[in-house]
């Protein structure tokens, strides 16, 4: 019940940072939605061991937190929780690939090592990536552009429908399960025998509930078709600087090793 | 004729299990009248007012709001004038913030986006609550989402406004402002309520039903007076209309 109630407080979390009214939440859901893509195609296509070209991409996502004032805690949580997933899809890497790359004081680096690595920081990156459109979005400016771009109605539809509705099946969920364990006497979690019940009843209030708010809905004119534009959304000087300077950013960085080229002016400097 | 007219003729409404919840209620209420309406739990206050938005259509009998009849094709129009404030607002309040809640509405009558913001800040001015407006509603006190919803109705800017309950679950002085900002509008008011006290302060004509039948219609302080009809409706005396319980002991 805790975890169920600790789940729908942080989906919430994510609404009311969306709601925010920074620099970066002003900006045309478009642009930041295309940035987005752009980002996730550049670090999705560097090869298996360009660890170093991939670092300065960091700076996406930094610029971003800092200037959306968005909390790190909470976004680097979300990461971390999905990142098992991807750490056993890479886990045999390092036992097939035994391509030596580099050797430090004895320690021979083999790509398998790399390319796990090289994956982790993708997968760090492009989730990231998401995590802070969606703080900086908000589910109905995201739909909004969904039908902008053509995609069909009825599909944006569903999904904002479906973000609604899973609050209301959220909520409806743990009011039952706090009745049913404030009258179970001992043990944990809900016996085997009342799971039918449960949901049976689940389903029916949900449904009840989802009636009424349909109620509600159409009692201010909704006519099966949802209005999200929220305010005037005129692309602006501002959302043409934040598109074509991060275009143009993640374009030098995927041509040139900027890492590479500040270690060889470094040493340069030095000798 | 006015848009303000709100008109029942033996009407009936049976739900789908056959529970008559209705059975030939008659009113007339006219412009700029507030109007309340009692009952016991189950007379049938919730479908009336239901009625009235279209939510539930009659199964016979006809309800008449301003220029139209209550029909599945007049029902659009039905509910630009009438603005119904459910029991428990976070029925009502279903967006991501009290704004885009606010504008639900008026964006779905077609507005365009500058009078949408004219109309949704005018709304949360008029009920005190324009500094919510980048809220999440869930995060609202009680009182605070009863506001909002009644200025996601406002921005609508019906002739009608009915309500179902809409004091339940507020504290005393949430009820009180409520009563307030209530008094202070002139729209048509319908009012379905177990709260005498409020109907006593905003309502000047009462109807009592009582197993889907009207039992009593007539000015408020007159049925409040009656204790038999009263009992008959499950009901009793407003506070305010009850003796002092410490002086009427001595």
């Amino acid at each position: 019940m805790a975890k169920l109630d600790m789940a729908w407080r942080q989906i919430r979390r994510l609404d009311e940072i969306a709601s925010q009214q920074t620099v970066i939440h002003q900006l045309d859901p478009r642009v930041k939605l295309i940035v987005t893509f752009f980002y996730i195609v550049t670090v999705v296509s560097y090869s298996k061991y360009d660890l170093l070209g991939l670092l300065p991409l960091i700076l996406y996502p930094v610029f971003l937190i800092s200037l959306a004032e968005l909390p790190l805690k909470y976004l680097l949580i979300r990461v971390l929780l999905a990142t098992p997933f991807v750490f056993f899809v890479g886990i045999f890497n390092p036992v097939f690939d035994h391509t030596p790359l580099f050797q430090v004081n004895g320690f021979v680096l083999t790509g398998g090592w790399l390319s796990l690595a090289v994956l982790l920081v993708k997968f760090g990156f492009t989730v990231m990536a998401a995590l802070i459109l969606a703080a900086i979005s908000g589910i109905n400016e995201i739909g909004g552009v969904l039908l902008r771009f053509r995609i069909p109605r009825v599909f944006v539809m569903q999904l904002l429908f479906m973000y609604r509705y899973l609050s209301v099946l959220m909520e409806e969920t743990g009011r039952s399960i706090r009745a049913y364990q404030l009258r179970r006497c001992e043990g944990r979690g809900i016996h085997h025998k009342a799971w039918g019940s449960l949901v049976g009843q689940l389903l029916l209030r949900t449904i009840d509930r989802a009636q009424r708010i349909y109620q509600a809905m159409v009692c201010r004119g909704f006519q099966g078709e949802l209005h999200l534009s929220r305010r005037n959304n005129k692309a602006g000087i501002g959302d043409g600087v934040y598109l074509i300077g991060w275009t143009c950013f993640f374009i030098l960085t995927r041509w040139v090793n900027i890492p590479g080229l500040l270690g060889r002016l470094f040493m340069e400097a030095r000798l | 004729m006015s848009h303000h007219l709100v008109e029942a003729k033996d009407l009936t409404y049976v739900y789908p299990d056959g529970t008559k919840a209705l059975q030939g209620v008659n009113f007339r209420i006219t412009h700029g009248e507030a109007v309340g309406i009692v009952g016991a739990n189950g007379a049938g206050k919730s479908t009336l007012v239901m009625q009235l938005t279209g939510n539930f259509l009659p199964v016979s009998g006809t309800v008449r709001v301003g220029d139209y009849p209550l029909t599945p094709k007049t029902i659009p129009q039905i509910r630009r004038n009438v603005g119904m404030i459910f029991q428990n607002p976070d029925d009502q309040l279903f967006m991501p913030t009290v704004y885009d809640d606010v504008a639900f509405g008026p964006l779905n009558q077609g507005l365009p986006l500058e009078e949408v913001e004219q109309k949704v800040t005018e709304a949360l001015q008029r009920v005190g609550a324009y500094h919510l407006k980048d809220r999440p509603p869930y995060k609202l006190s009680g009182g605070e989402k009863r506001t909002v919803a009644l200025a996601t109705v406002l921005a609508m800017s019906p002739d009608i406004l009915v309500m179902d309950e809409p004091s339940s679950a507020l504290d005393p002085r949430a009820r009180r402002n409520l009563i307030q900002l209530l008094a202070g509008f002139r729209h048509t008011k319908i009012i379905a309520s177990h709260d005498l006290d409020l109907i006593l302060d905003l309502c000047e004509r009462t109807i009592v039903l009582s197993g889907g039948q009207v039992i009593a219609d007539g000015p408020t302080i007159e049925i409040f007076n009656n204790e038999k009809l009263l009992a008959q409706g499950h009901l009793e005396k407003p506070l305010v209309l009850q003796g002092c319980p410490v002086c009427s002991r001595k």
